[in-house]
């Protein structure tokens, strides 16, 4: 079984986030980046896919030189090889451009299954999976929790989450994509061998600018201005050390929302 | 001929899905505002019914699409289905609410037709006679007023929760209806079993106290700290997303979108940074107390009482002053 699974970079958990004078942007130089969490239980699920029935896992990126630090991490966990779309512009690209160059990036891979994170933990557009199948003519499933693959490996049997704590299995024909969520398992931690191998394994490198894309006719979403969040909140912050701050949320547990 | 704004309303066996009548809530304000025609989409074997209770809201006309094939939600008809009444009635926008559904649906139409989608939006502006939208981005810590730039439609998805349908206009709304052929769609994807993943005897909704972990927590072994509070509490334990994936406590705890909707008289959410998924199954709390290292975290921005500090140092202070108080 022939893999590929998306991978982004964006912004650490951590971050301290500061908006850039353009108003429109984030200030990045301050940021760690590290692999978005959907992708990382996707490559997670590819892997596992793999040990069970043979054959090999495709990292496939875009984003700046920068990302290959998030590549190497996904090599190390035990992906095979990568491609990398080298965005030397930088650019903040929208759902619909991005599909459309992982797709064109794809045209020379052979692939049973593609996964990808059901959403990246920067924008949340939640689109660019079902956008690539789409591209690429393929059936797909949103909100994957678990992957099983049929005996003839030509069809893969699904469970989607969907609200409310209800599940639903469907079956799909490969290839297929699927857009995996957080949580369908544990991730594995690369191991030290894993990490020396990773610095030998391949990263196939295709430059955008080199696609051949028409940006100016493809949809997009323009980023018009990025703002903290004016809030209503009437939140009453306990200040002071931790027995000063609890013996008041204490107190106004008791006596002003009369809840204790 | 004015512009028009398109509305999907969704519903699971005749019931109206609550984040469809809040998207027409957007709708109205939309139309409302612009001037623009409202008009909704109902898809399914048998969208009468369905139609008639969204014909007594203020739209400019119900439109109901029936085909067999669109008896339950599968992406490939529902996309065909979609894609002939927009080409044919060419809205300037399509609302759909961003529930599960939609998310499997919505990026799939927007490739199909060649258009711009802006997801899981909370509010718009019109200005200059366009409409911009508002989301949030970077783990809902800033705002982003976003334009699409496509042709129209544009397609448009709304977060549950950001507006509120009981602001809905009531009026009257002729019905009408598309037809659509679906005779040559290929159906790739096969529908099986659906099951209830929460089986389990715990019900948090009838909780009067609820003390909610999520990953600030860190470690399966700090649970204790909590366990040690709910009891001096006398409260139920529920969770945030992560420490259900990672299996230190049950799925049925989990509260929020995919979880259980709460409405405690007390609700005190520890580590909890405050996702949208969790805060719409919590927001209902009378009072809500949040502990969290991270000043800036959205919890915040809903909690009634805050501290900002280490859990760990906090919850076993406060474990113990609730028990002194009690005793």
């Amino acid at each position: 079984m022939k893999i590929v699974t998306c991978l982004k970079d964006v912004p650490g958990r951590d971050t301290r986030y500061q908006i850039g004078s353009g108003q429109n942007w984030i200030n990045e130089s301050d940021v760690t980046w590290e692999i978005n969490e959907c992708d990382e239980y996707a490559l997670e699920e590819a892997l596992k896919l793999k040990e069970s029935l043979g054959g090999e896992v495709t990292l496939l990126t875009l984003g700046p030189q920068r990302s290959e630090k998030a590549m190497r991490k996904g090599l190390a966990m035990g992906a095979d090889r990568g491609v990398h779309v080298v965005d030397t512009a930088s650019r903040v690209l929208s759902p619909y451009p991005v599909a459309k160059a992982l797709a064109a990036a794809l045209e020379k891979e052979e692939f049973d299954l593609i996964l990808a994170g059901t959403q990246s933990d920067d924008f949340s557009y939640a689109q660019t999976g079902v956008v690539l199948a789409d591209l690429l003519g393929l059936p797909h499933a949103t909100i994957v929790m678990e992957v099983a693959v049929d005996s003839d490996a030509k069809t893969v049997r699904v469970l989607r989450e969907m609200e409310s704590g209800w599940f639903q299995w469907v079956r799909l024909p490969l290839p297929a994509v699927l857009t995996i969520q957080a949580g369908i398992s544990k991730v594995r931690y690369p191991s030290l061998k894993g990490i020396m191998q990773a610095r030998r394994k391949e990263i196939r490198q295709i430059n955008l600018e080199e696609l051949g894309l028409d940006w100016e006719h493809m949809p997009s979403l323009e980023i018009l201005s990025l703002a903290f969040p004016e809030t209503d909140s009437k939140v009453e912050i306990l200040e002071g050390p931790p027995e000063t701050a609890v013996d008041a949320l204490v107190d106004k547990l008791r006596r002003e929302a009369k809840v204790l | 001929m004015s512009e028009t704004i398109y509305v999907v309303i969704d519903h699971t066996n005749g019931e109206i899905r609550n984040a469809s009548w809040e998207t027409l809530v957007l709708g109205q304000r939309m139309a409302a505002q612009s001037g623009f025609e409202l008009h909704a989409l109902i898809l399914g074997d048998d969208p009468g019914p369905v139609a008639e209770q969204v014909g007594r809201k203020q739209l400019d006309s119900v439109i109901a699409v029936a085909d067999p094939k669109l008896r339950s939600y599968e992406p490939d008809s529902h996309c065909a289905a979609l894609s002939q009444v927009l080409a044919e009635d060419a809205p300037h926008i399509l609302l759909m609410a961003h529930i599960y559904q939609n998310i499997d649906l919505a990026p799939k139409l927007a490739a199909a037709i060649g258009t711009g989608l802006l997801t899981d939006c909370i509010d718009y502006r019109w200005e200059g006679g366009g409409f911009t939208f508002v989301r949030q981005v970077f783990r809902n810590k800033i705002d982003a007023e976003i334009r699409i730039r496509s042709r129209h439609p544009w397609l448009v998805t709304v977060q549950s929760g950001a507006f509120n349908s009981d602001d809905l206009e009531d009026g009257s709304a002729p019905p009408a209806s598309r037809v659509v052929d679906l005779a040559s769609v290929q159906v790739r994807r096969e529908s099986l079993e659906t099951i209830e993943g929460m089986k389990g005897g715990v019900d948090l909704t009838k909780a009067d106290i609820i003390v909610g972990v999520g990953r600030g927590i860190k470690k399966e072994e700090n649970l204790q700290l909590i366990h040690d509070l709910a009891e001096a509490l006398g409260a139920e334990i529920g969770a945030s997303r992560p420490v259900v994936d990672n299996g230190w406590l049950e799925r049925e705890r989990q509260i929020g979108s995919s979880g259980q909707n709460v409405q405690p008289k007390l609700y005190v959410a520890c580590g909890i940074s405050g996702a949208i998924q969790h805060i719409v199954g919590m927001k209902g709390a009378q009072c809500i107390v949040a502990i969290n290292s991270d000043p800036n975290a959205p919890i915040f921005n809903i909690a009634n009482y805050g501290i900002v500090g280490d859990l760990l140092e906090i919850a076993p202070v406060l474990t113990r002053k609730i028990r002194e108080l009690k005793s």
